[in-house]
């Protein structure tokens, strides 16, 4: 295992180590999908099989959206507590001062934040397909168990937990305050989810090529936010609060 | 190379978990096999399937768990190449020069003293040759603000170097440059033989370690799991032996296990000083280590220092507390966003402050200004708060017997006659001013 990886590792079981040690971040991990499927799971239940296909479909569409959420907004949270958290505890500026590199920190921060909650979607998911194919009608199993919607789970869960992580990142990195950056972090890392809310609106039809194509568009969009988050992650401006290359150019040297 | 075990049982309670890559796969292809039973086959017999292939699983895991254990959750490995490779690399990037090998400066200076008879001068020349920290002309400013300007010195290897000055002075900002978190606006640096150029950053901060004023702990981690991930941070896999040295090297072996959060502020200092241990570096930045401790605490950070001195460790120390300066620093720094003075502390009081001696007389003199003026190496005098008088002159040896003489002859009854000392607080508030004052209090 070369330096890199050591380091990428360090700061990811460290952090596995406080969301264990934080109970705020454990019932928010296992509370939270329960409120976005506990509703949409019942009226599932409640179809009988003279429901009309229709009806079955947009009640499917909308629970299996609603799964989606919750590797939207539960790495989010972590993510804007990443940086600024770091800060308030004042435990950035010594990490800073060892060999870690920005993208081994970032890299770090931000897989200790997917892994977990892209591992809870699919949990839910999976628990939630097996329900419905053990206990509900038959037209609604129909319905769940198609390839399109579980390629769609398998690829957006962690494709749409990136983009949160991204996004969170950059809103921790420039915060001044927690509170600010979590609720930022949440609000700005939804609109991620209109692609797969097109898919499960039937704008376009949800076949598996369809849910790859979206997939790519994610991926593409999770590239270009890791690179814009890398380069927002100046030392200088976390520790001092203003950028080397911002001051130079005030100082006009 | 130890074998692992590819499923993990818990001592307490029902459960396994993977713990190698062939325990993931085989999870993996139970769900993969579990979905696919439900969704290929009828649905009895995908009912049949997924129970099947759960049961399958769920024996597979235990089988593979061995016996029961707790999860280990520290997973240390057994492999320490990293670490050689680690420190054959710092070996190549700077070695000192052969002929100081691991001397001390002392060392270096009584070698050369024993050859030339020279101590001050071959001293100051050799030692400036093996300086770990250069500074030339270093200036940073925060927009319009400047924190320091034009700071040029030079640390040796191997010494304490005090850096002293006010509230706002620059201090932590000097240090926030040398270790590469700040970026200067103007002048260069070289820190442990690399220059500060922002192309080498990672391999200076490889080779330095910097304590914060606040220690910054994780303080929901135990004191080792702290220590495990800074070592993790400088790129060492099997760090438990480093760990166990800096806990013994700050006396915290039996509170290896406990919360950081339920330490005392002088304990979590110790911690930040294990931490600030673990990579053995070559200069350690020591931010106001004793801020807000006890004396009891704060003596055993200074004996800290003082061992770390005598490892050979640079330590370059800022601080506000003139007593501690005065202590353990070789020499010392003033800076009051530029930098005021730089030397020995016995040097700047000889530098600053004419000579004197103190005299002291069971009663007062008669005509004090007809005795000391007909002396002729006393250049001036003048009384003291005590009603003693204090002589300036020029050379102490030449002048005390003088003085002696003169007063027995006067027929006063001495009670006692010393040399003058001037204390480091004299020569920082005579550098600082009343501005430095100020911003102190």
């Amino acid at each position: 295992m070369n330096q890199s990886a050591i380091r990428i590792r360090a700061v990811m079981r460290k952090e596995f180590q406080e969301y264990r040690r934080n109970r705020f971040i454990i019932y928010t991990m296992g509370t939270l999908p329960l409120i976005f499927t506990a509703l949409p799971v019942i009226s599932l239940f409640s179809i009988s099989n003279s429901t009309p296909p229709s009806v079955v479909r947009t009640q499917v569409a909308i629970t299996l959206l609603l799964l989606l959420v919750i590797p939207v907004v539960l790495p989010a949270t972590i993510a804007a507590y990443s940086v600024i958290g770091e800060r308030d505890q004042g435990t950035l500026e010594p990490l800073l001062t060892t060999p870690i590199s920005r993208e081994e920190f970032l890299l770090g921060k931000s897989l200790a934040a997917t892994i977990p909650t892209v591992g809870v979607a699919y949990v839910f998911f999976i628990v939630l397909v097996v329900a419905i194919r053990l206990g509900a009608s038959s037209v609604v199993a129909h319905a769940v168990w198609q390839p399109s919607w579980f390629l769609a789970e398998l690829l957006f869960a962690p494709l749409l937990a990136a983009w949160s992580v991204w996004v969170g990142t950059a809103i921790s990195a420039r915060s001044s305050d927690v509170r600010v950056a979590q609720q930022l972090g949440t609000l700005a890392s939804l609109p991620a989810l209109v692609l797969p809310l097109l898919m499960s609106l039937q704008v376009f039809k949800p076949t598996a090529t369809v849910a790859v194509v979206i997939a790519v568009a994610l991926a593409v969009i999770d590239v270009g936010a890791w690179r814009i988050v890398s380069k927002m992650f100046d030392r200088e401006r976390l520790i001092t609060g203003a950028s080397a290359v911002t001051m130079r150019a005030e100082a006009g040297t | 190379m130890v074998k692992r075990q590819w499923f993990a049982r818990r001592r307490h309670g029902f459960g396994a978990r993977p713990t190698t890559w062939q325990g993931w796969l085989i999870t993996a292809i139970a769900v993969a096999g579990a979905i696919g039973a439900l969704a290929g086959a009828k649905k009895t017999t995908g009912e049949i399937l997924l129970v099947g292939i759960v049961g399958l699983y769920l024996a597979l895991a235990y089988s593979l768990g061995g016996a029961k254990k707790l999860v280990d959750t520290t997973e240390r490995g057994v492999e320490s190449d990293d670490d050689h490779a680690l420190e054959n690399a710092i070996a190549k990037v700077s070695l000192p020069p052969a002929i100081y090998g691991s001397q001390s400066p002392r060392e270096i200076a009584e070698a050369i003293v024993s050859h030339t008879g020279k101590f001050a001068d071959a001293t100051e020349d050799a030692v400036m040759s093996d300086s770990v920290i250069v500074v030339e002309h270093l200036t940073k400013q925060f927009g319009p603000r400047v924190a320091f300007e034009d700071v040029s010195f030079s640390v040796r290897r191997g010494e304490v170097f005090g850096f002293l000055g006010p509230n706002g002075a620059g201090k932590t900002s000097t240090v926030r440059t040398l270790s590469t978190l700040v970026t200067p606006t103007s002048g260069t640096a070289e820190v442990a033989g690399i220059a500060l150029t922002g192309k080498h950053d990672i391999e200076i901060r490889q080779r330095i370690a910097v304590m914060t004023e606040v220690p910054g702990l994780y303080l929901r981690l135990s004191v080792t799991e702290n220590l495990v991930f800074f070592a993790g941070l400088y790129g060492y896999r099997d760090a438990q032996p480093r760990i166990d040295r800096a806990l013994e090297a700050v006396n915290l072996t039996s509170r290896a296990s406990d919360l950081c959060g339920s330490l005392s502020k002088g304990l979590r200092q110790r911690v930040g000083l294990a931490r600030a241990l673990l990579n053995d570096p070559e200069i350690v930045f020591l931010d106001e280590p004793t801020s807000g401790l006890d004396p009891v605490a704060s003596l055993e950070v200074h004996n800290l220092i003082i061992a770390l001195r005598d490892k050979g460790v640079t330590v370059f120390l800022t601080t506000h507390r003139l007593d501690e300066a005065e202590k353990l620093c070789d020499r010392v720094a003033i800076l009051n966003t530029t930098l005021r003075t730089v030397g020995r502390i016995d040097d700047l009081r000889r530098k600053m402050f004419q000579k004197s001696i103190l005299v002291s007389t069971a009663a007062p003199l008669a005509n004090p200004e007809g005795l000391f003026s007909s002396i002729e190496s006393v250049a001036n005098w003048s009384t003291d708060d005590t009603g003693g008088y204090v002589l300036t002159v020029s050379d102490v040896r030449v002048a005390a017997p003088a003085i002696t003489r003169a007063l027995v002859a006067a027929g006063a009854d001495v009670l006692s006659l010393a040399e003058g000392h001037h204390s480091l607080e004299e020569v920082y508030l005579e550098l600082v001013g009343a501005a430095g004052k100020g911003s102190e209090q």
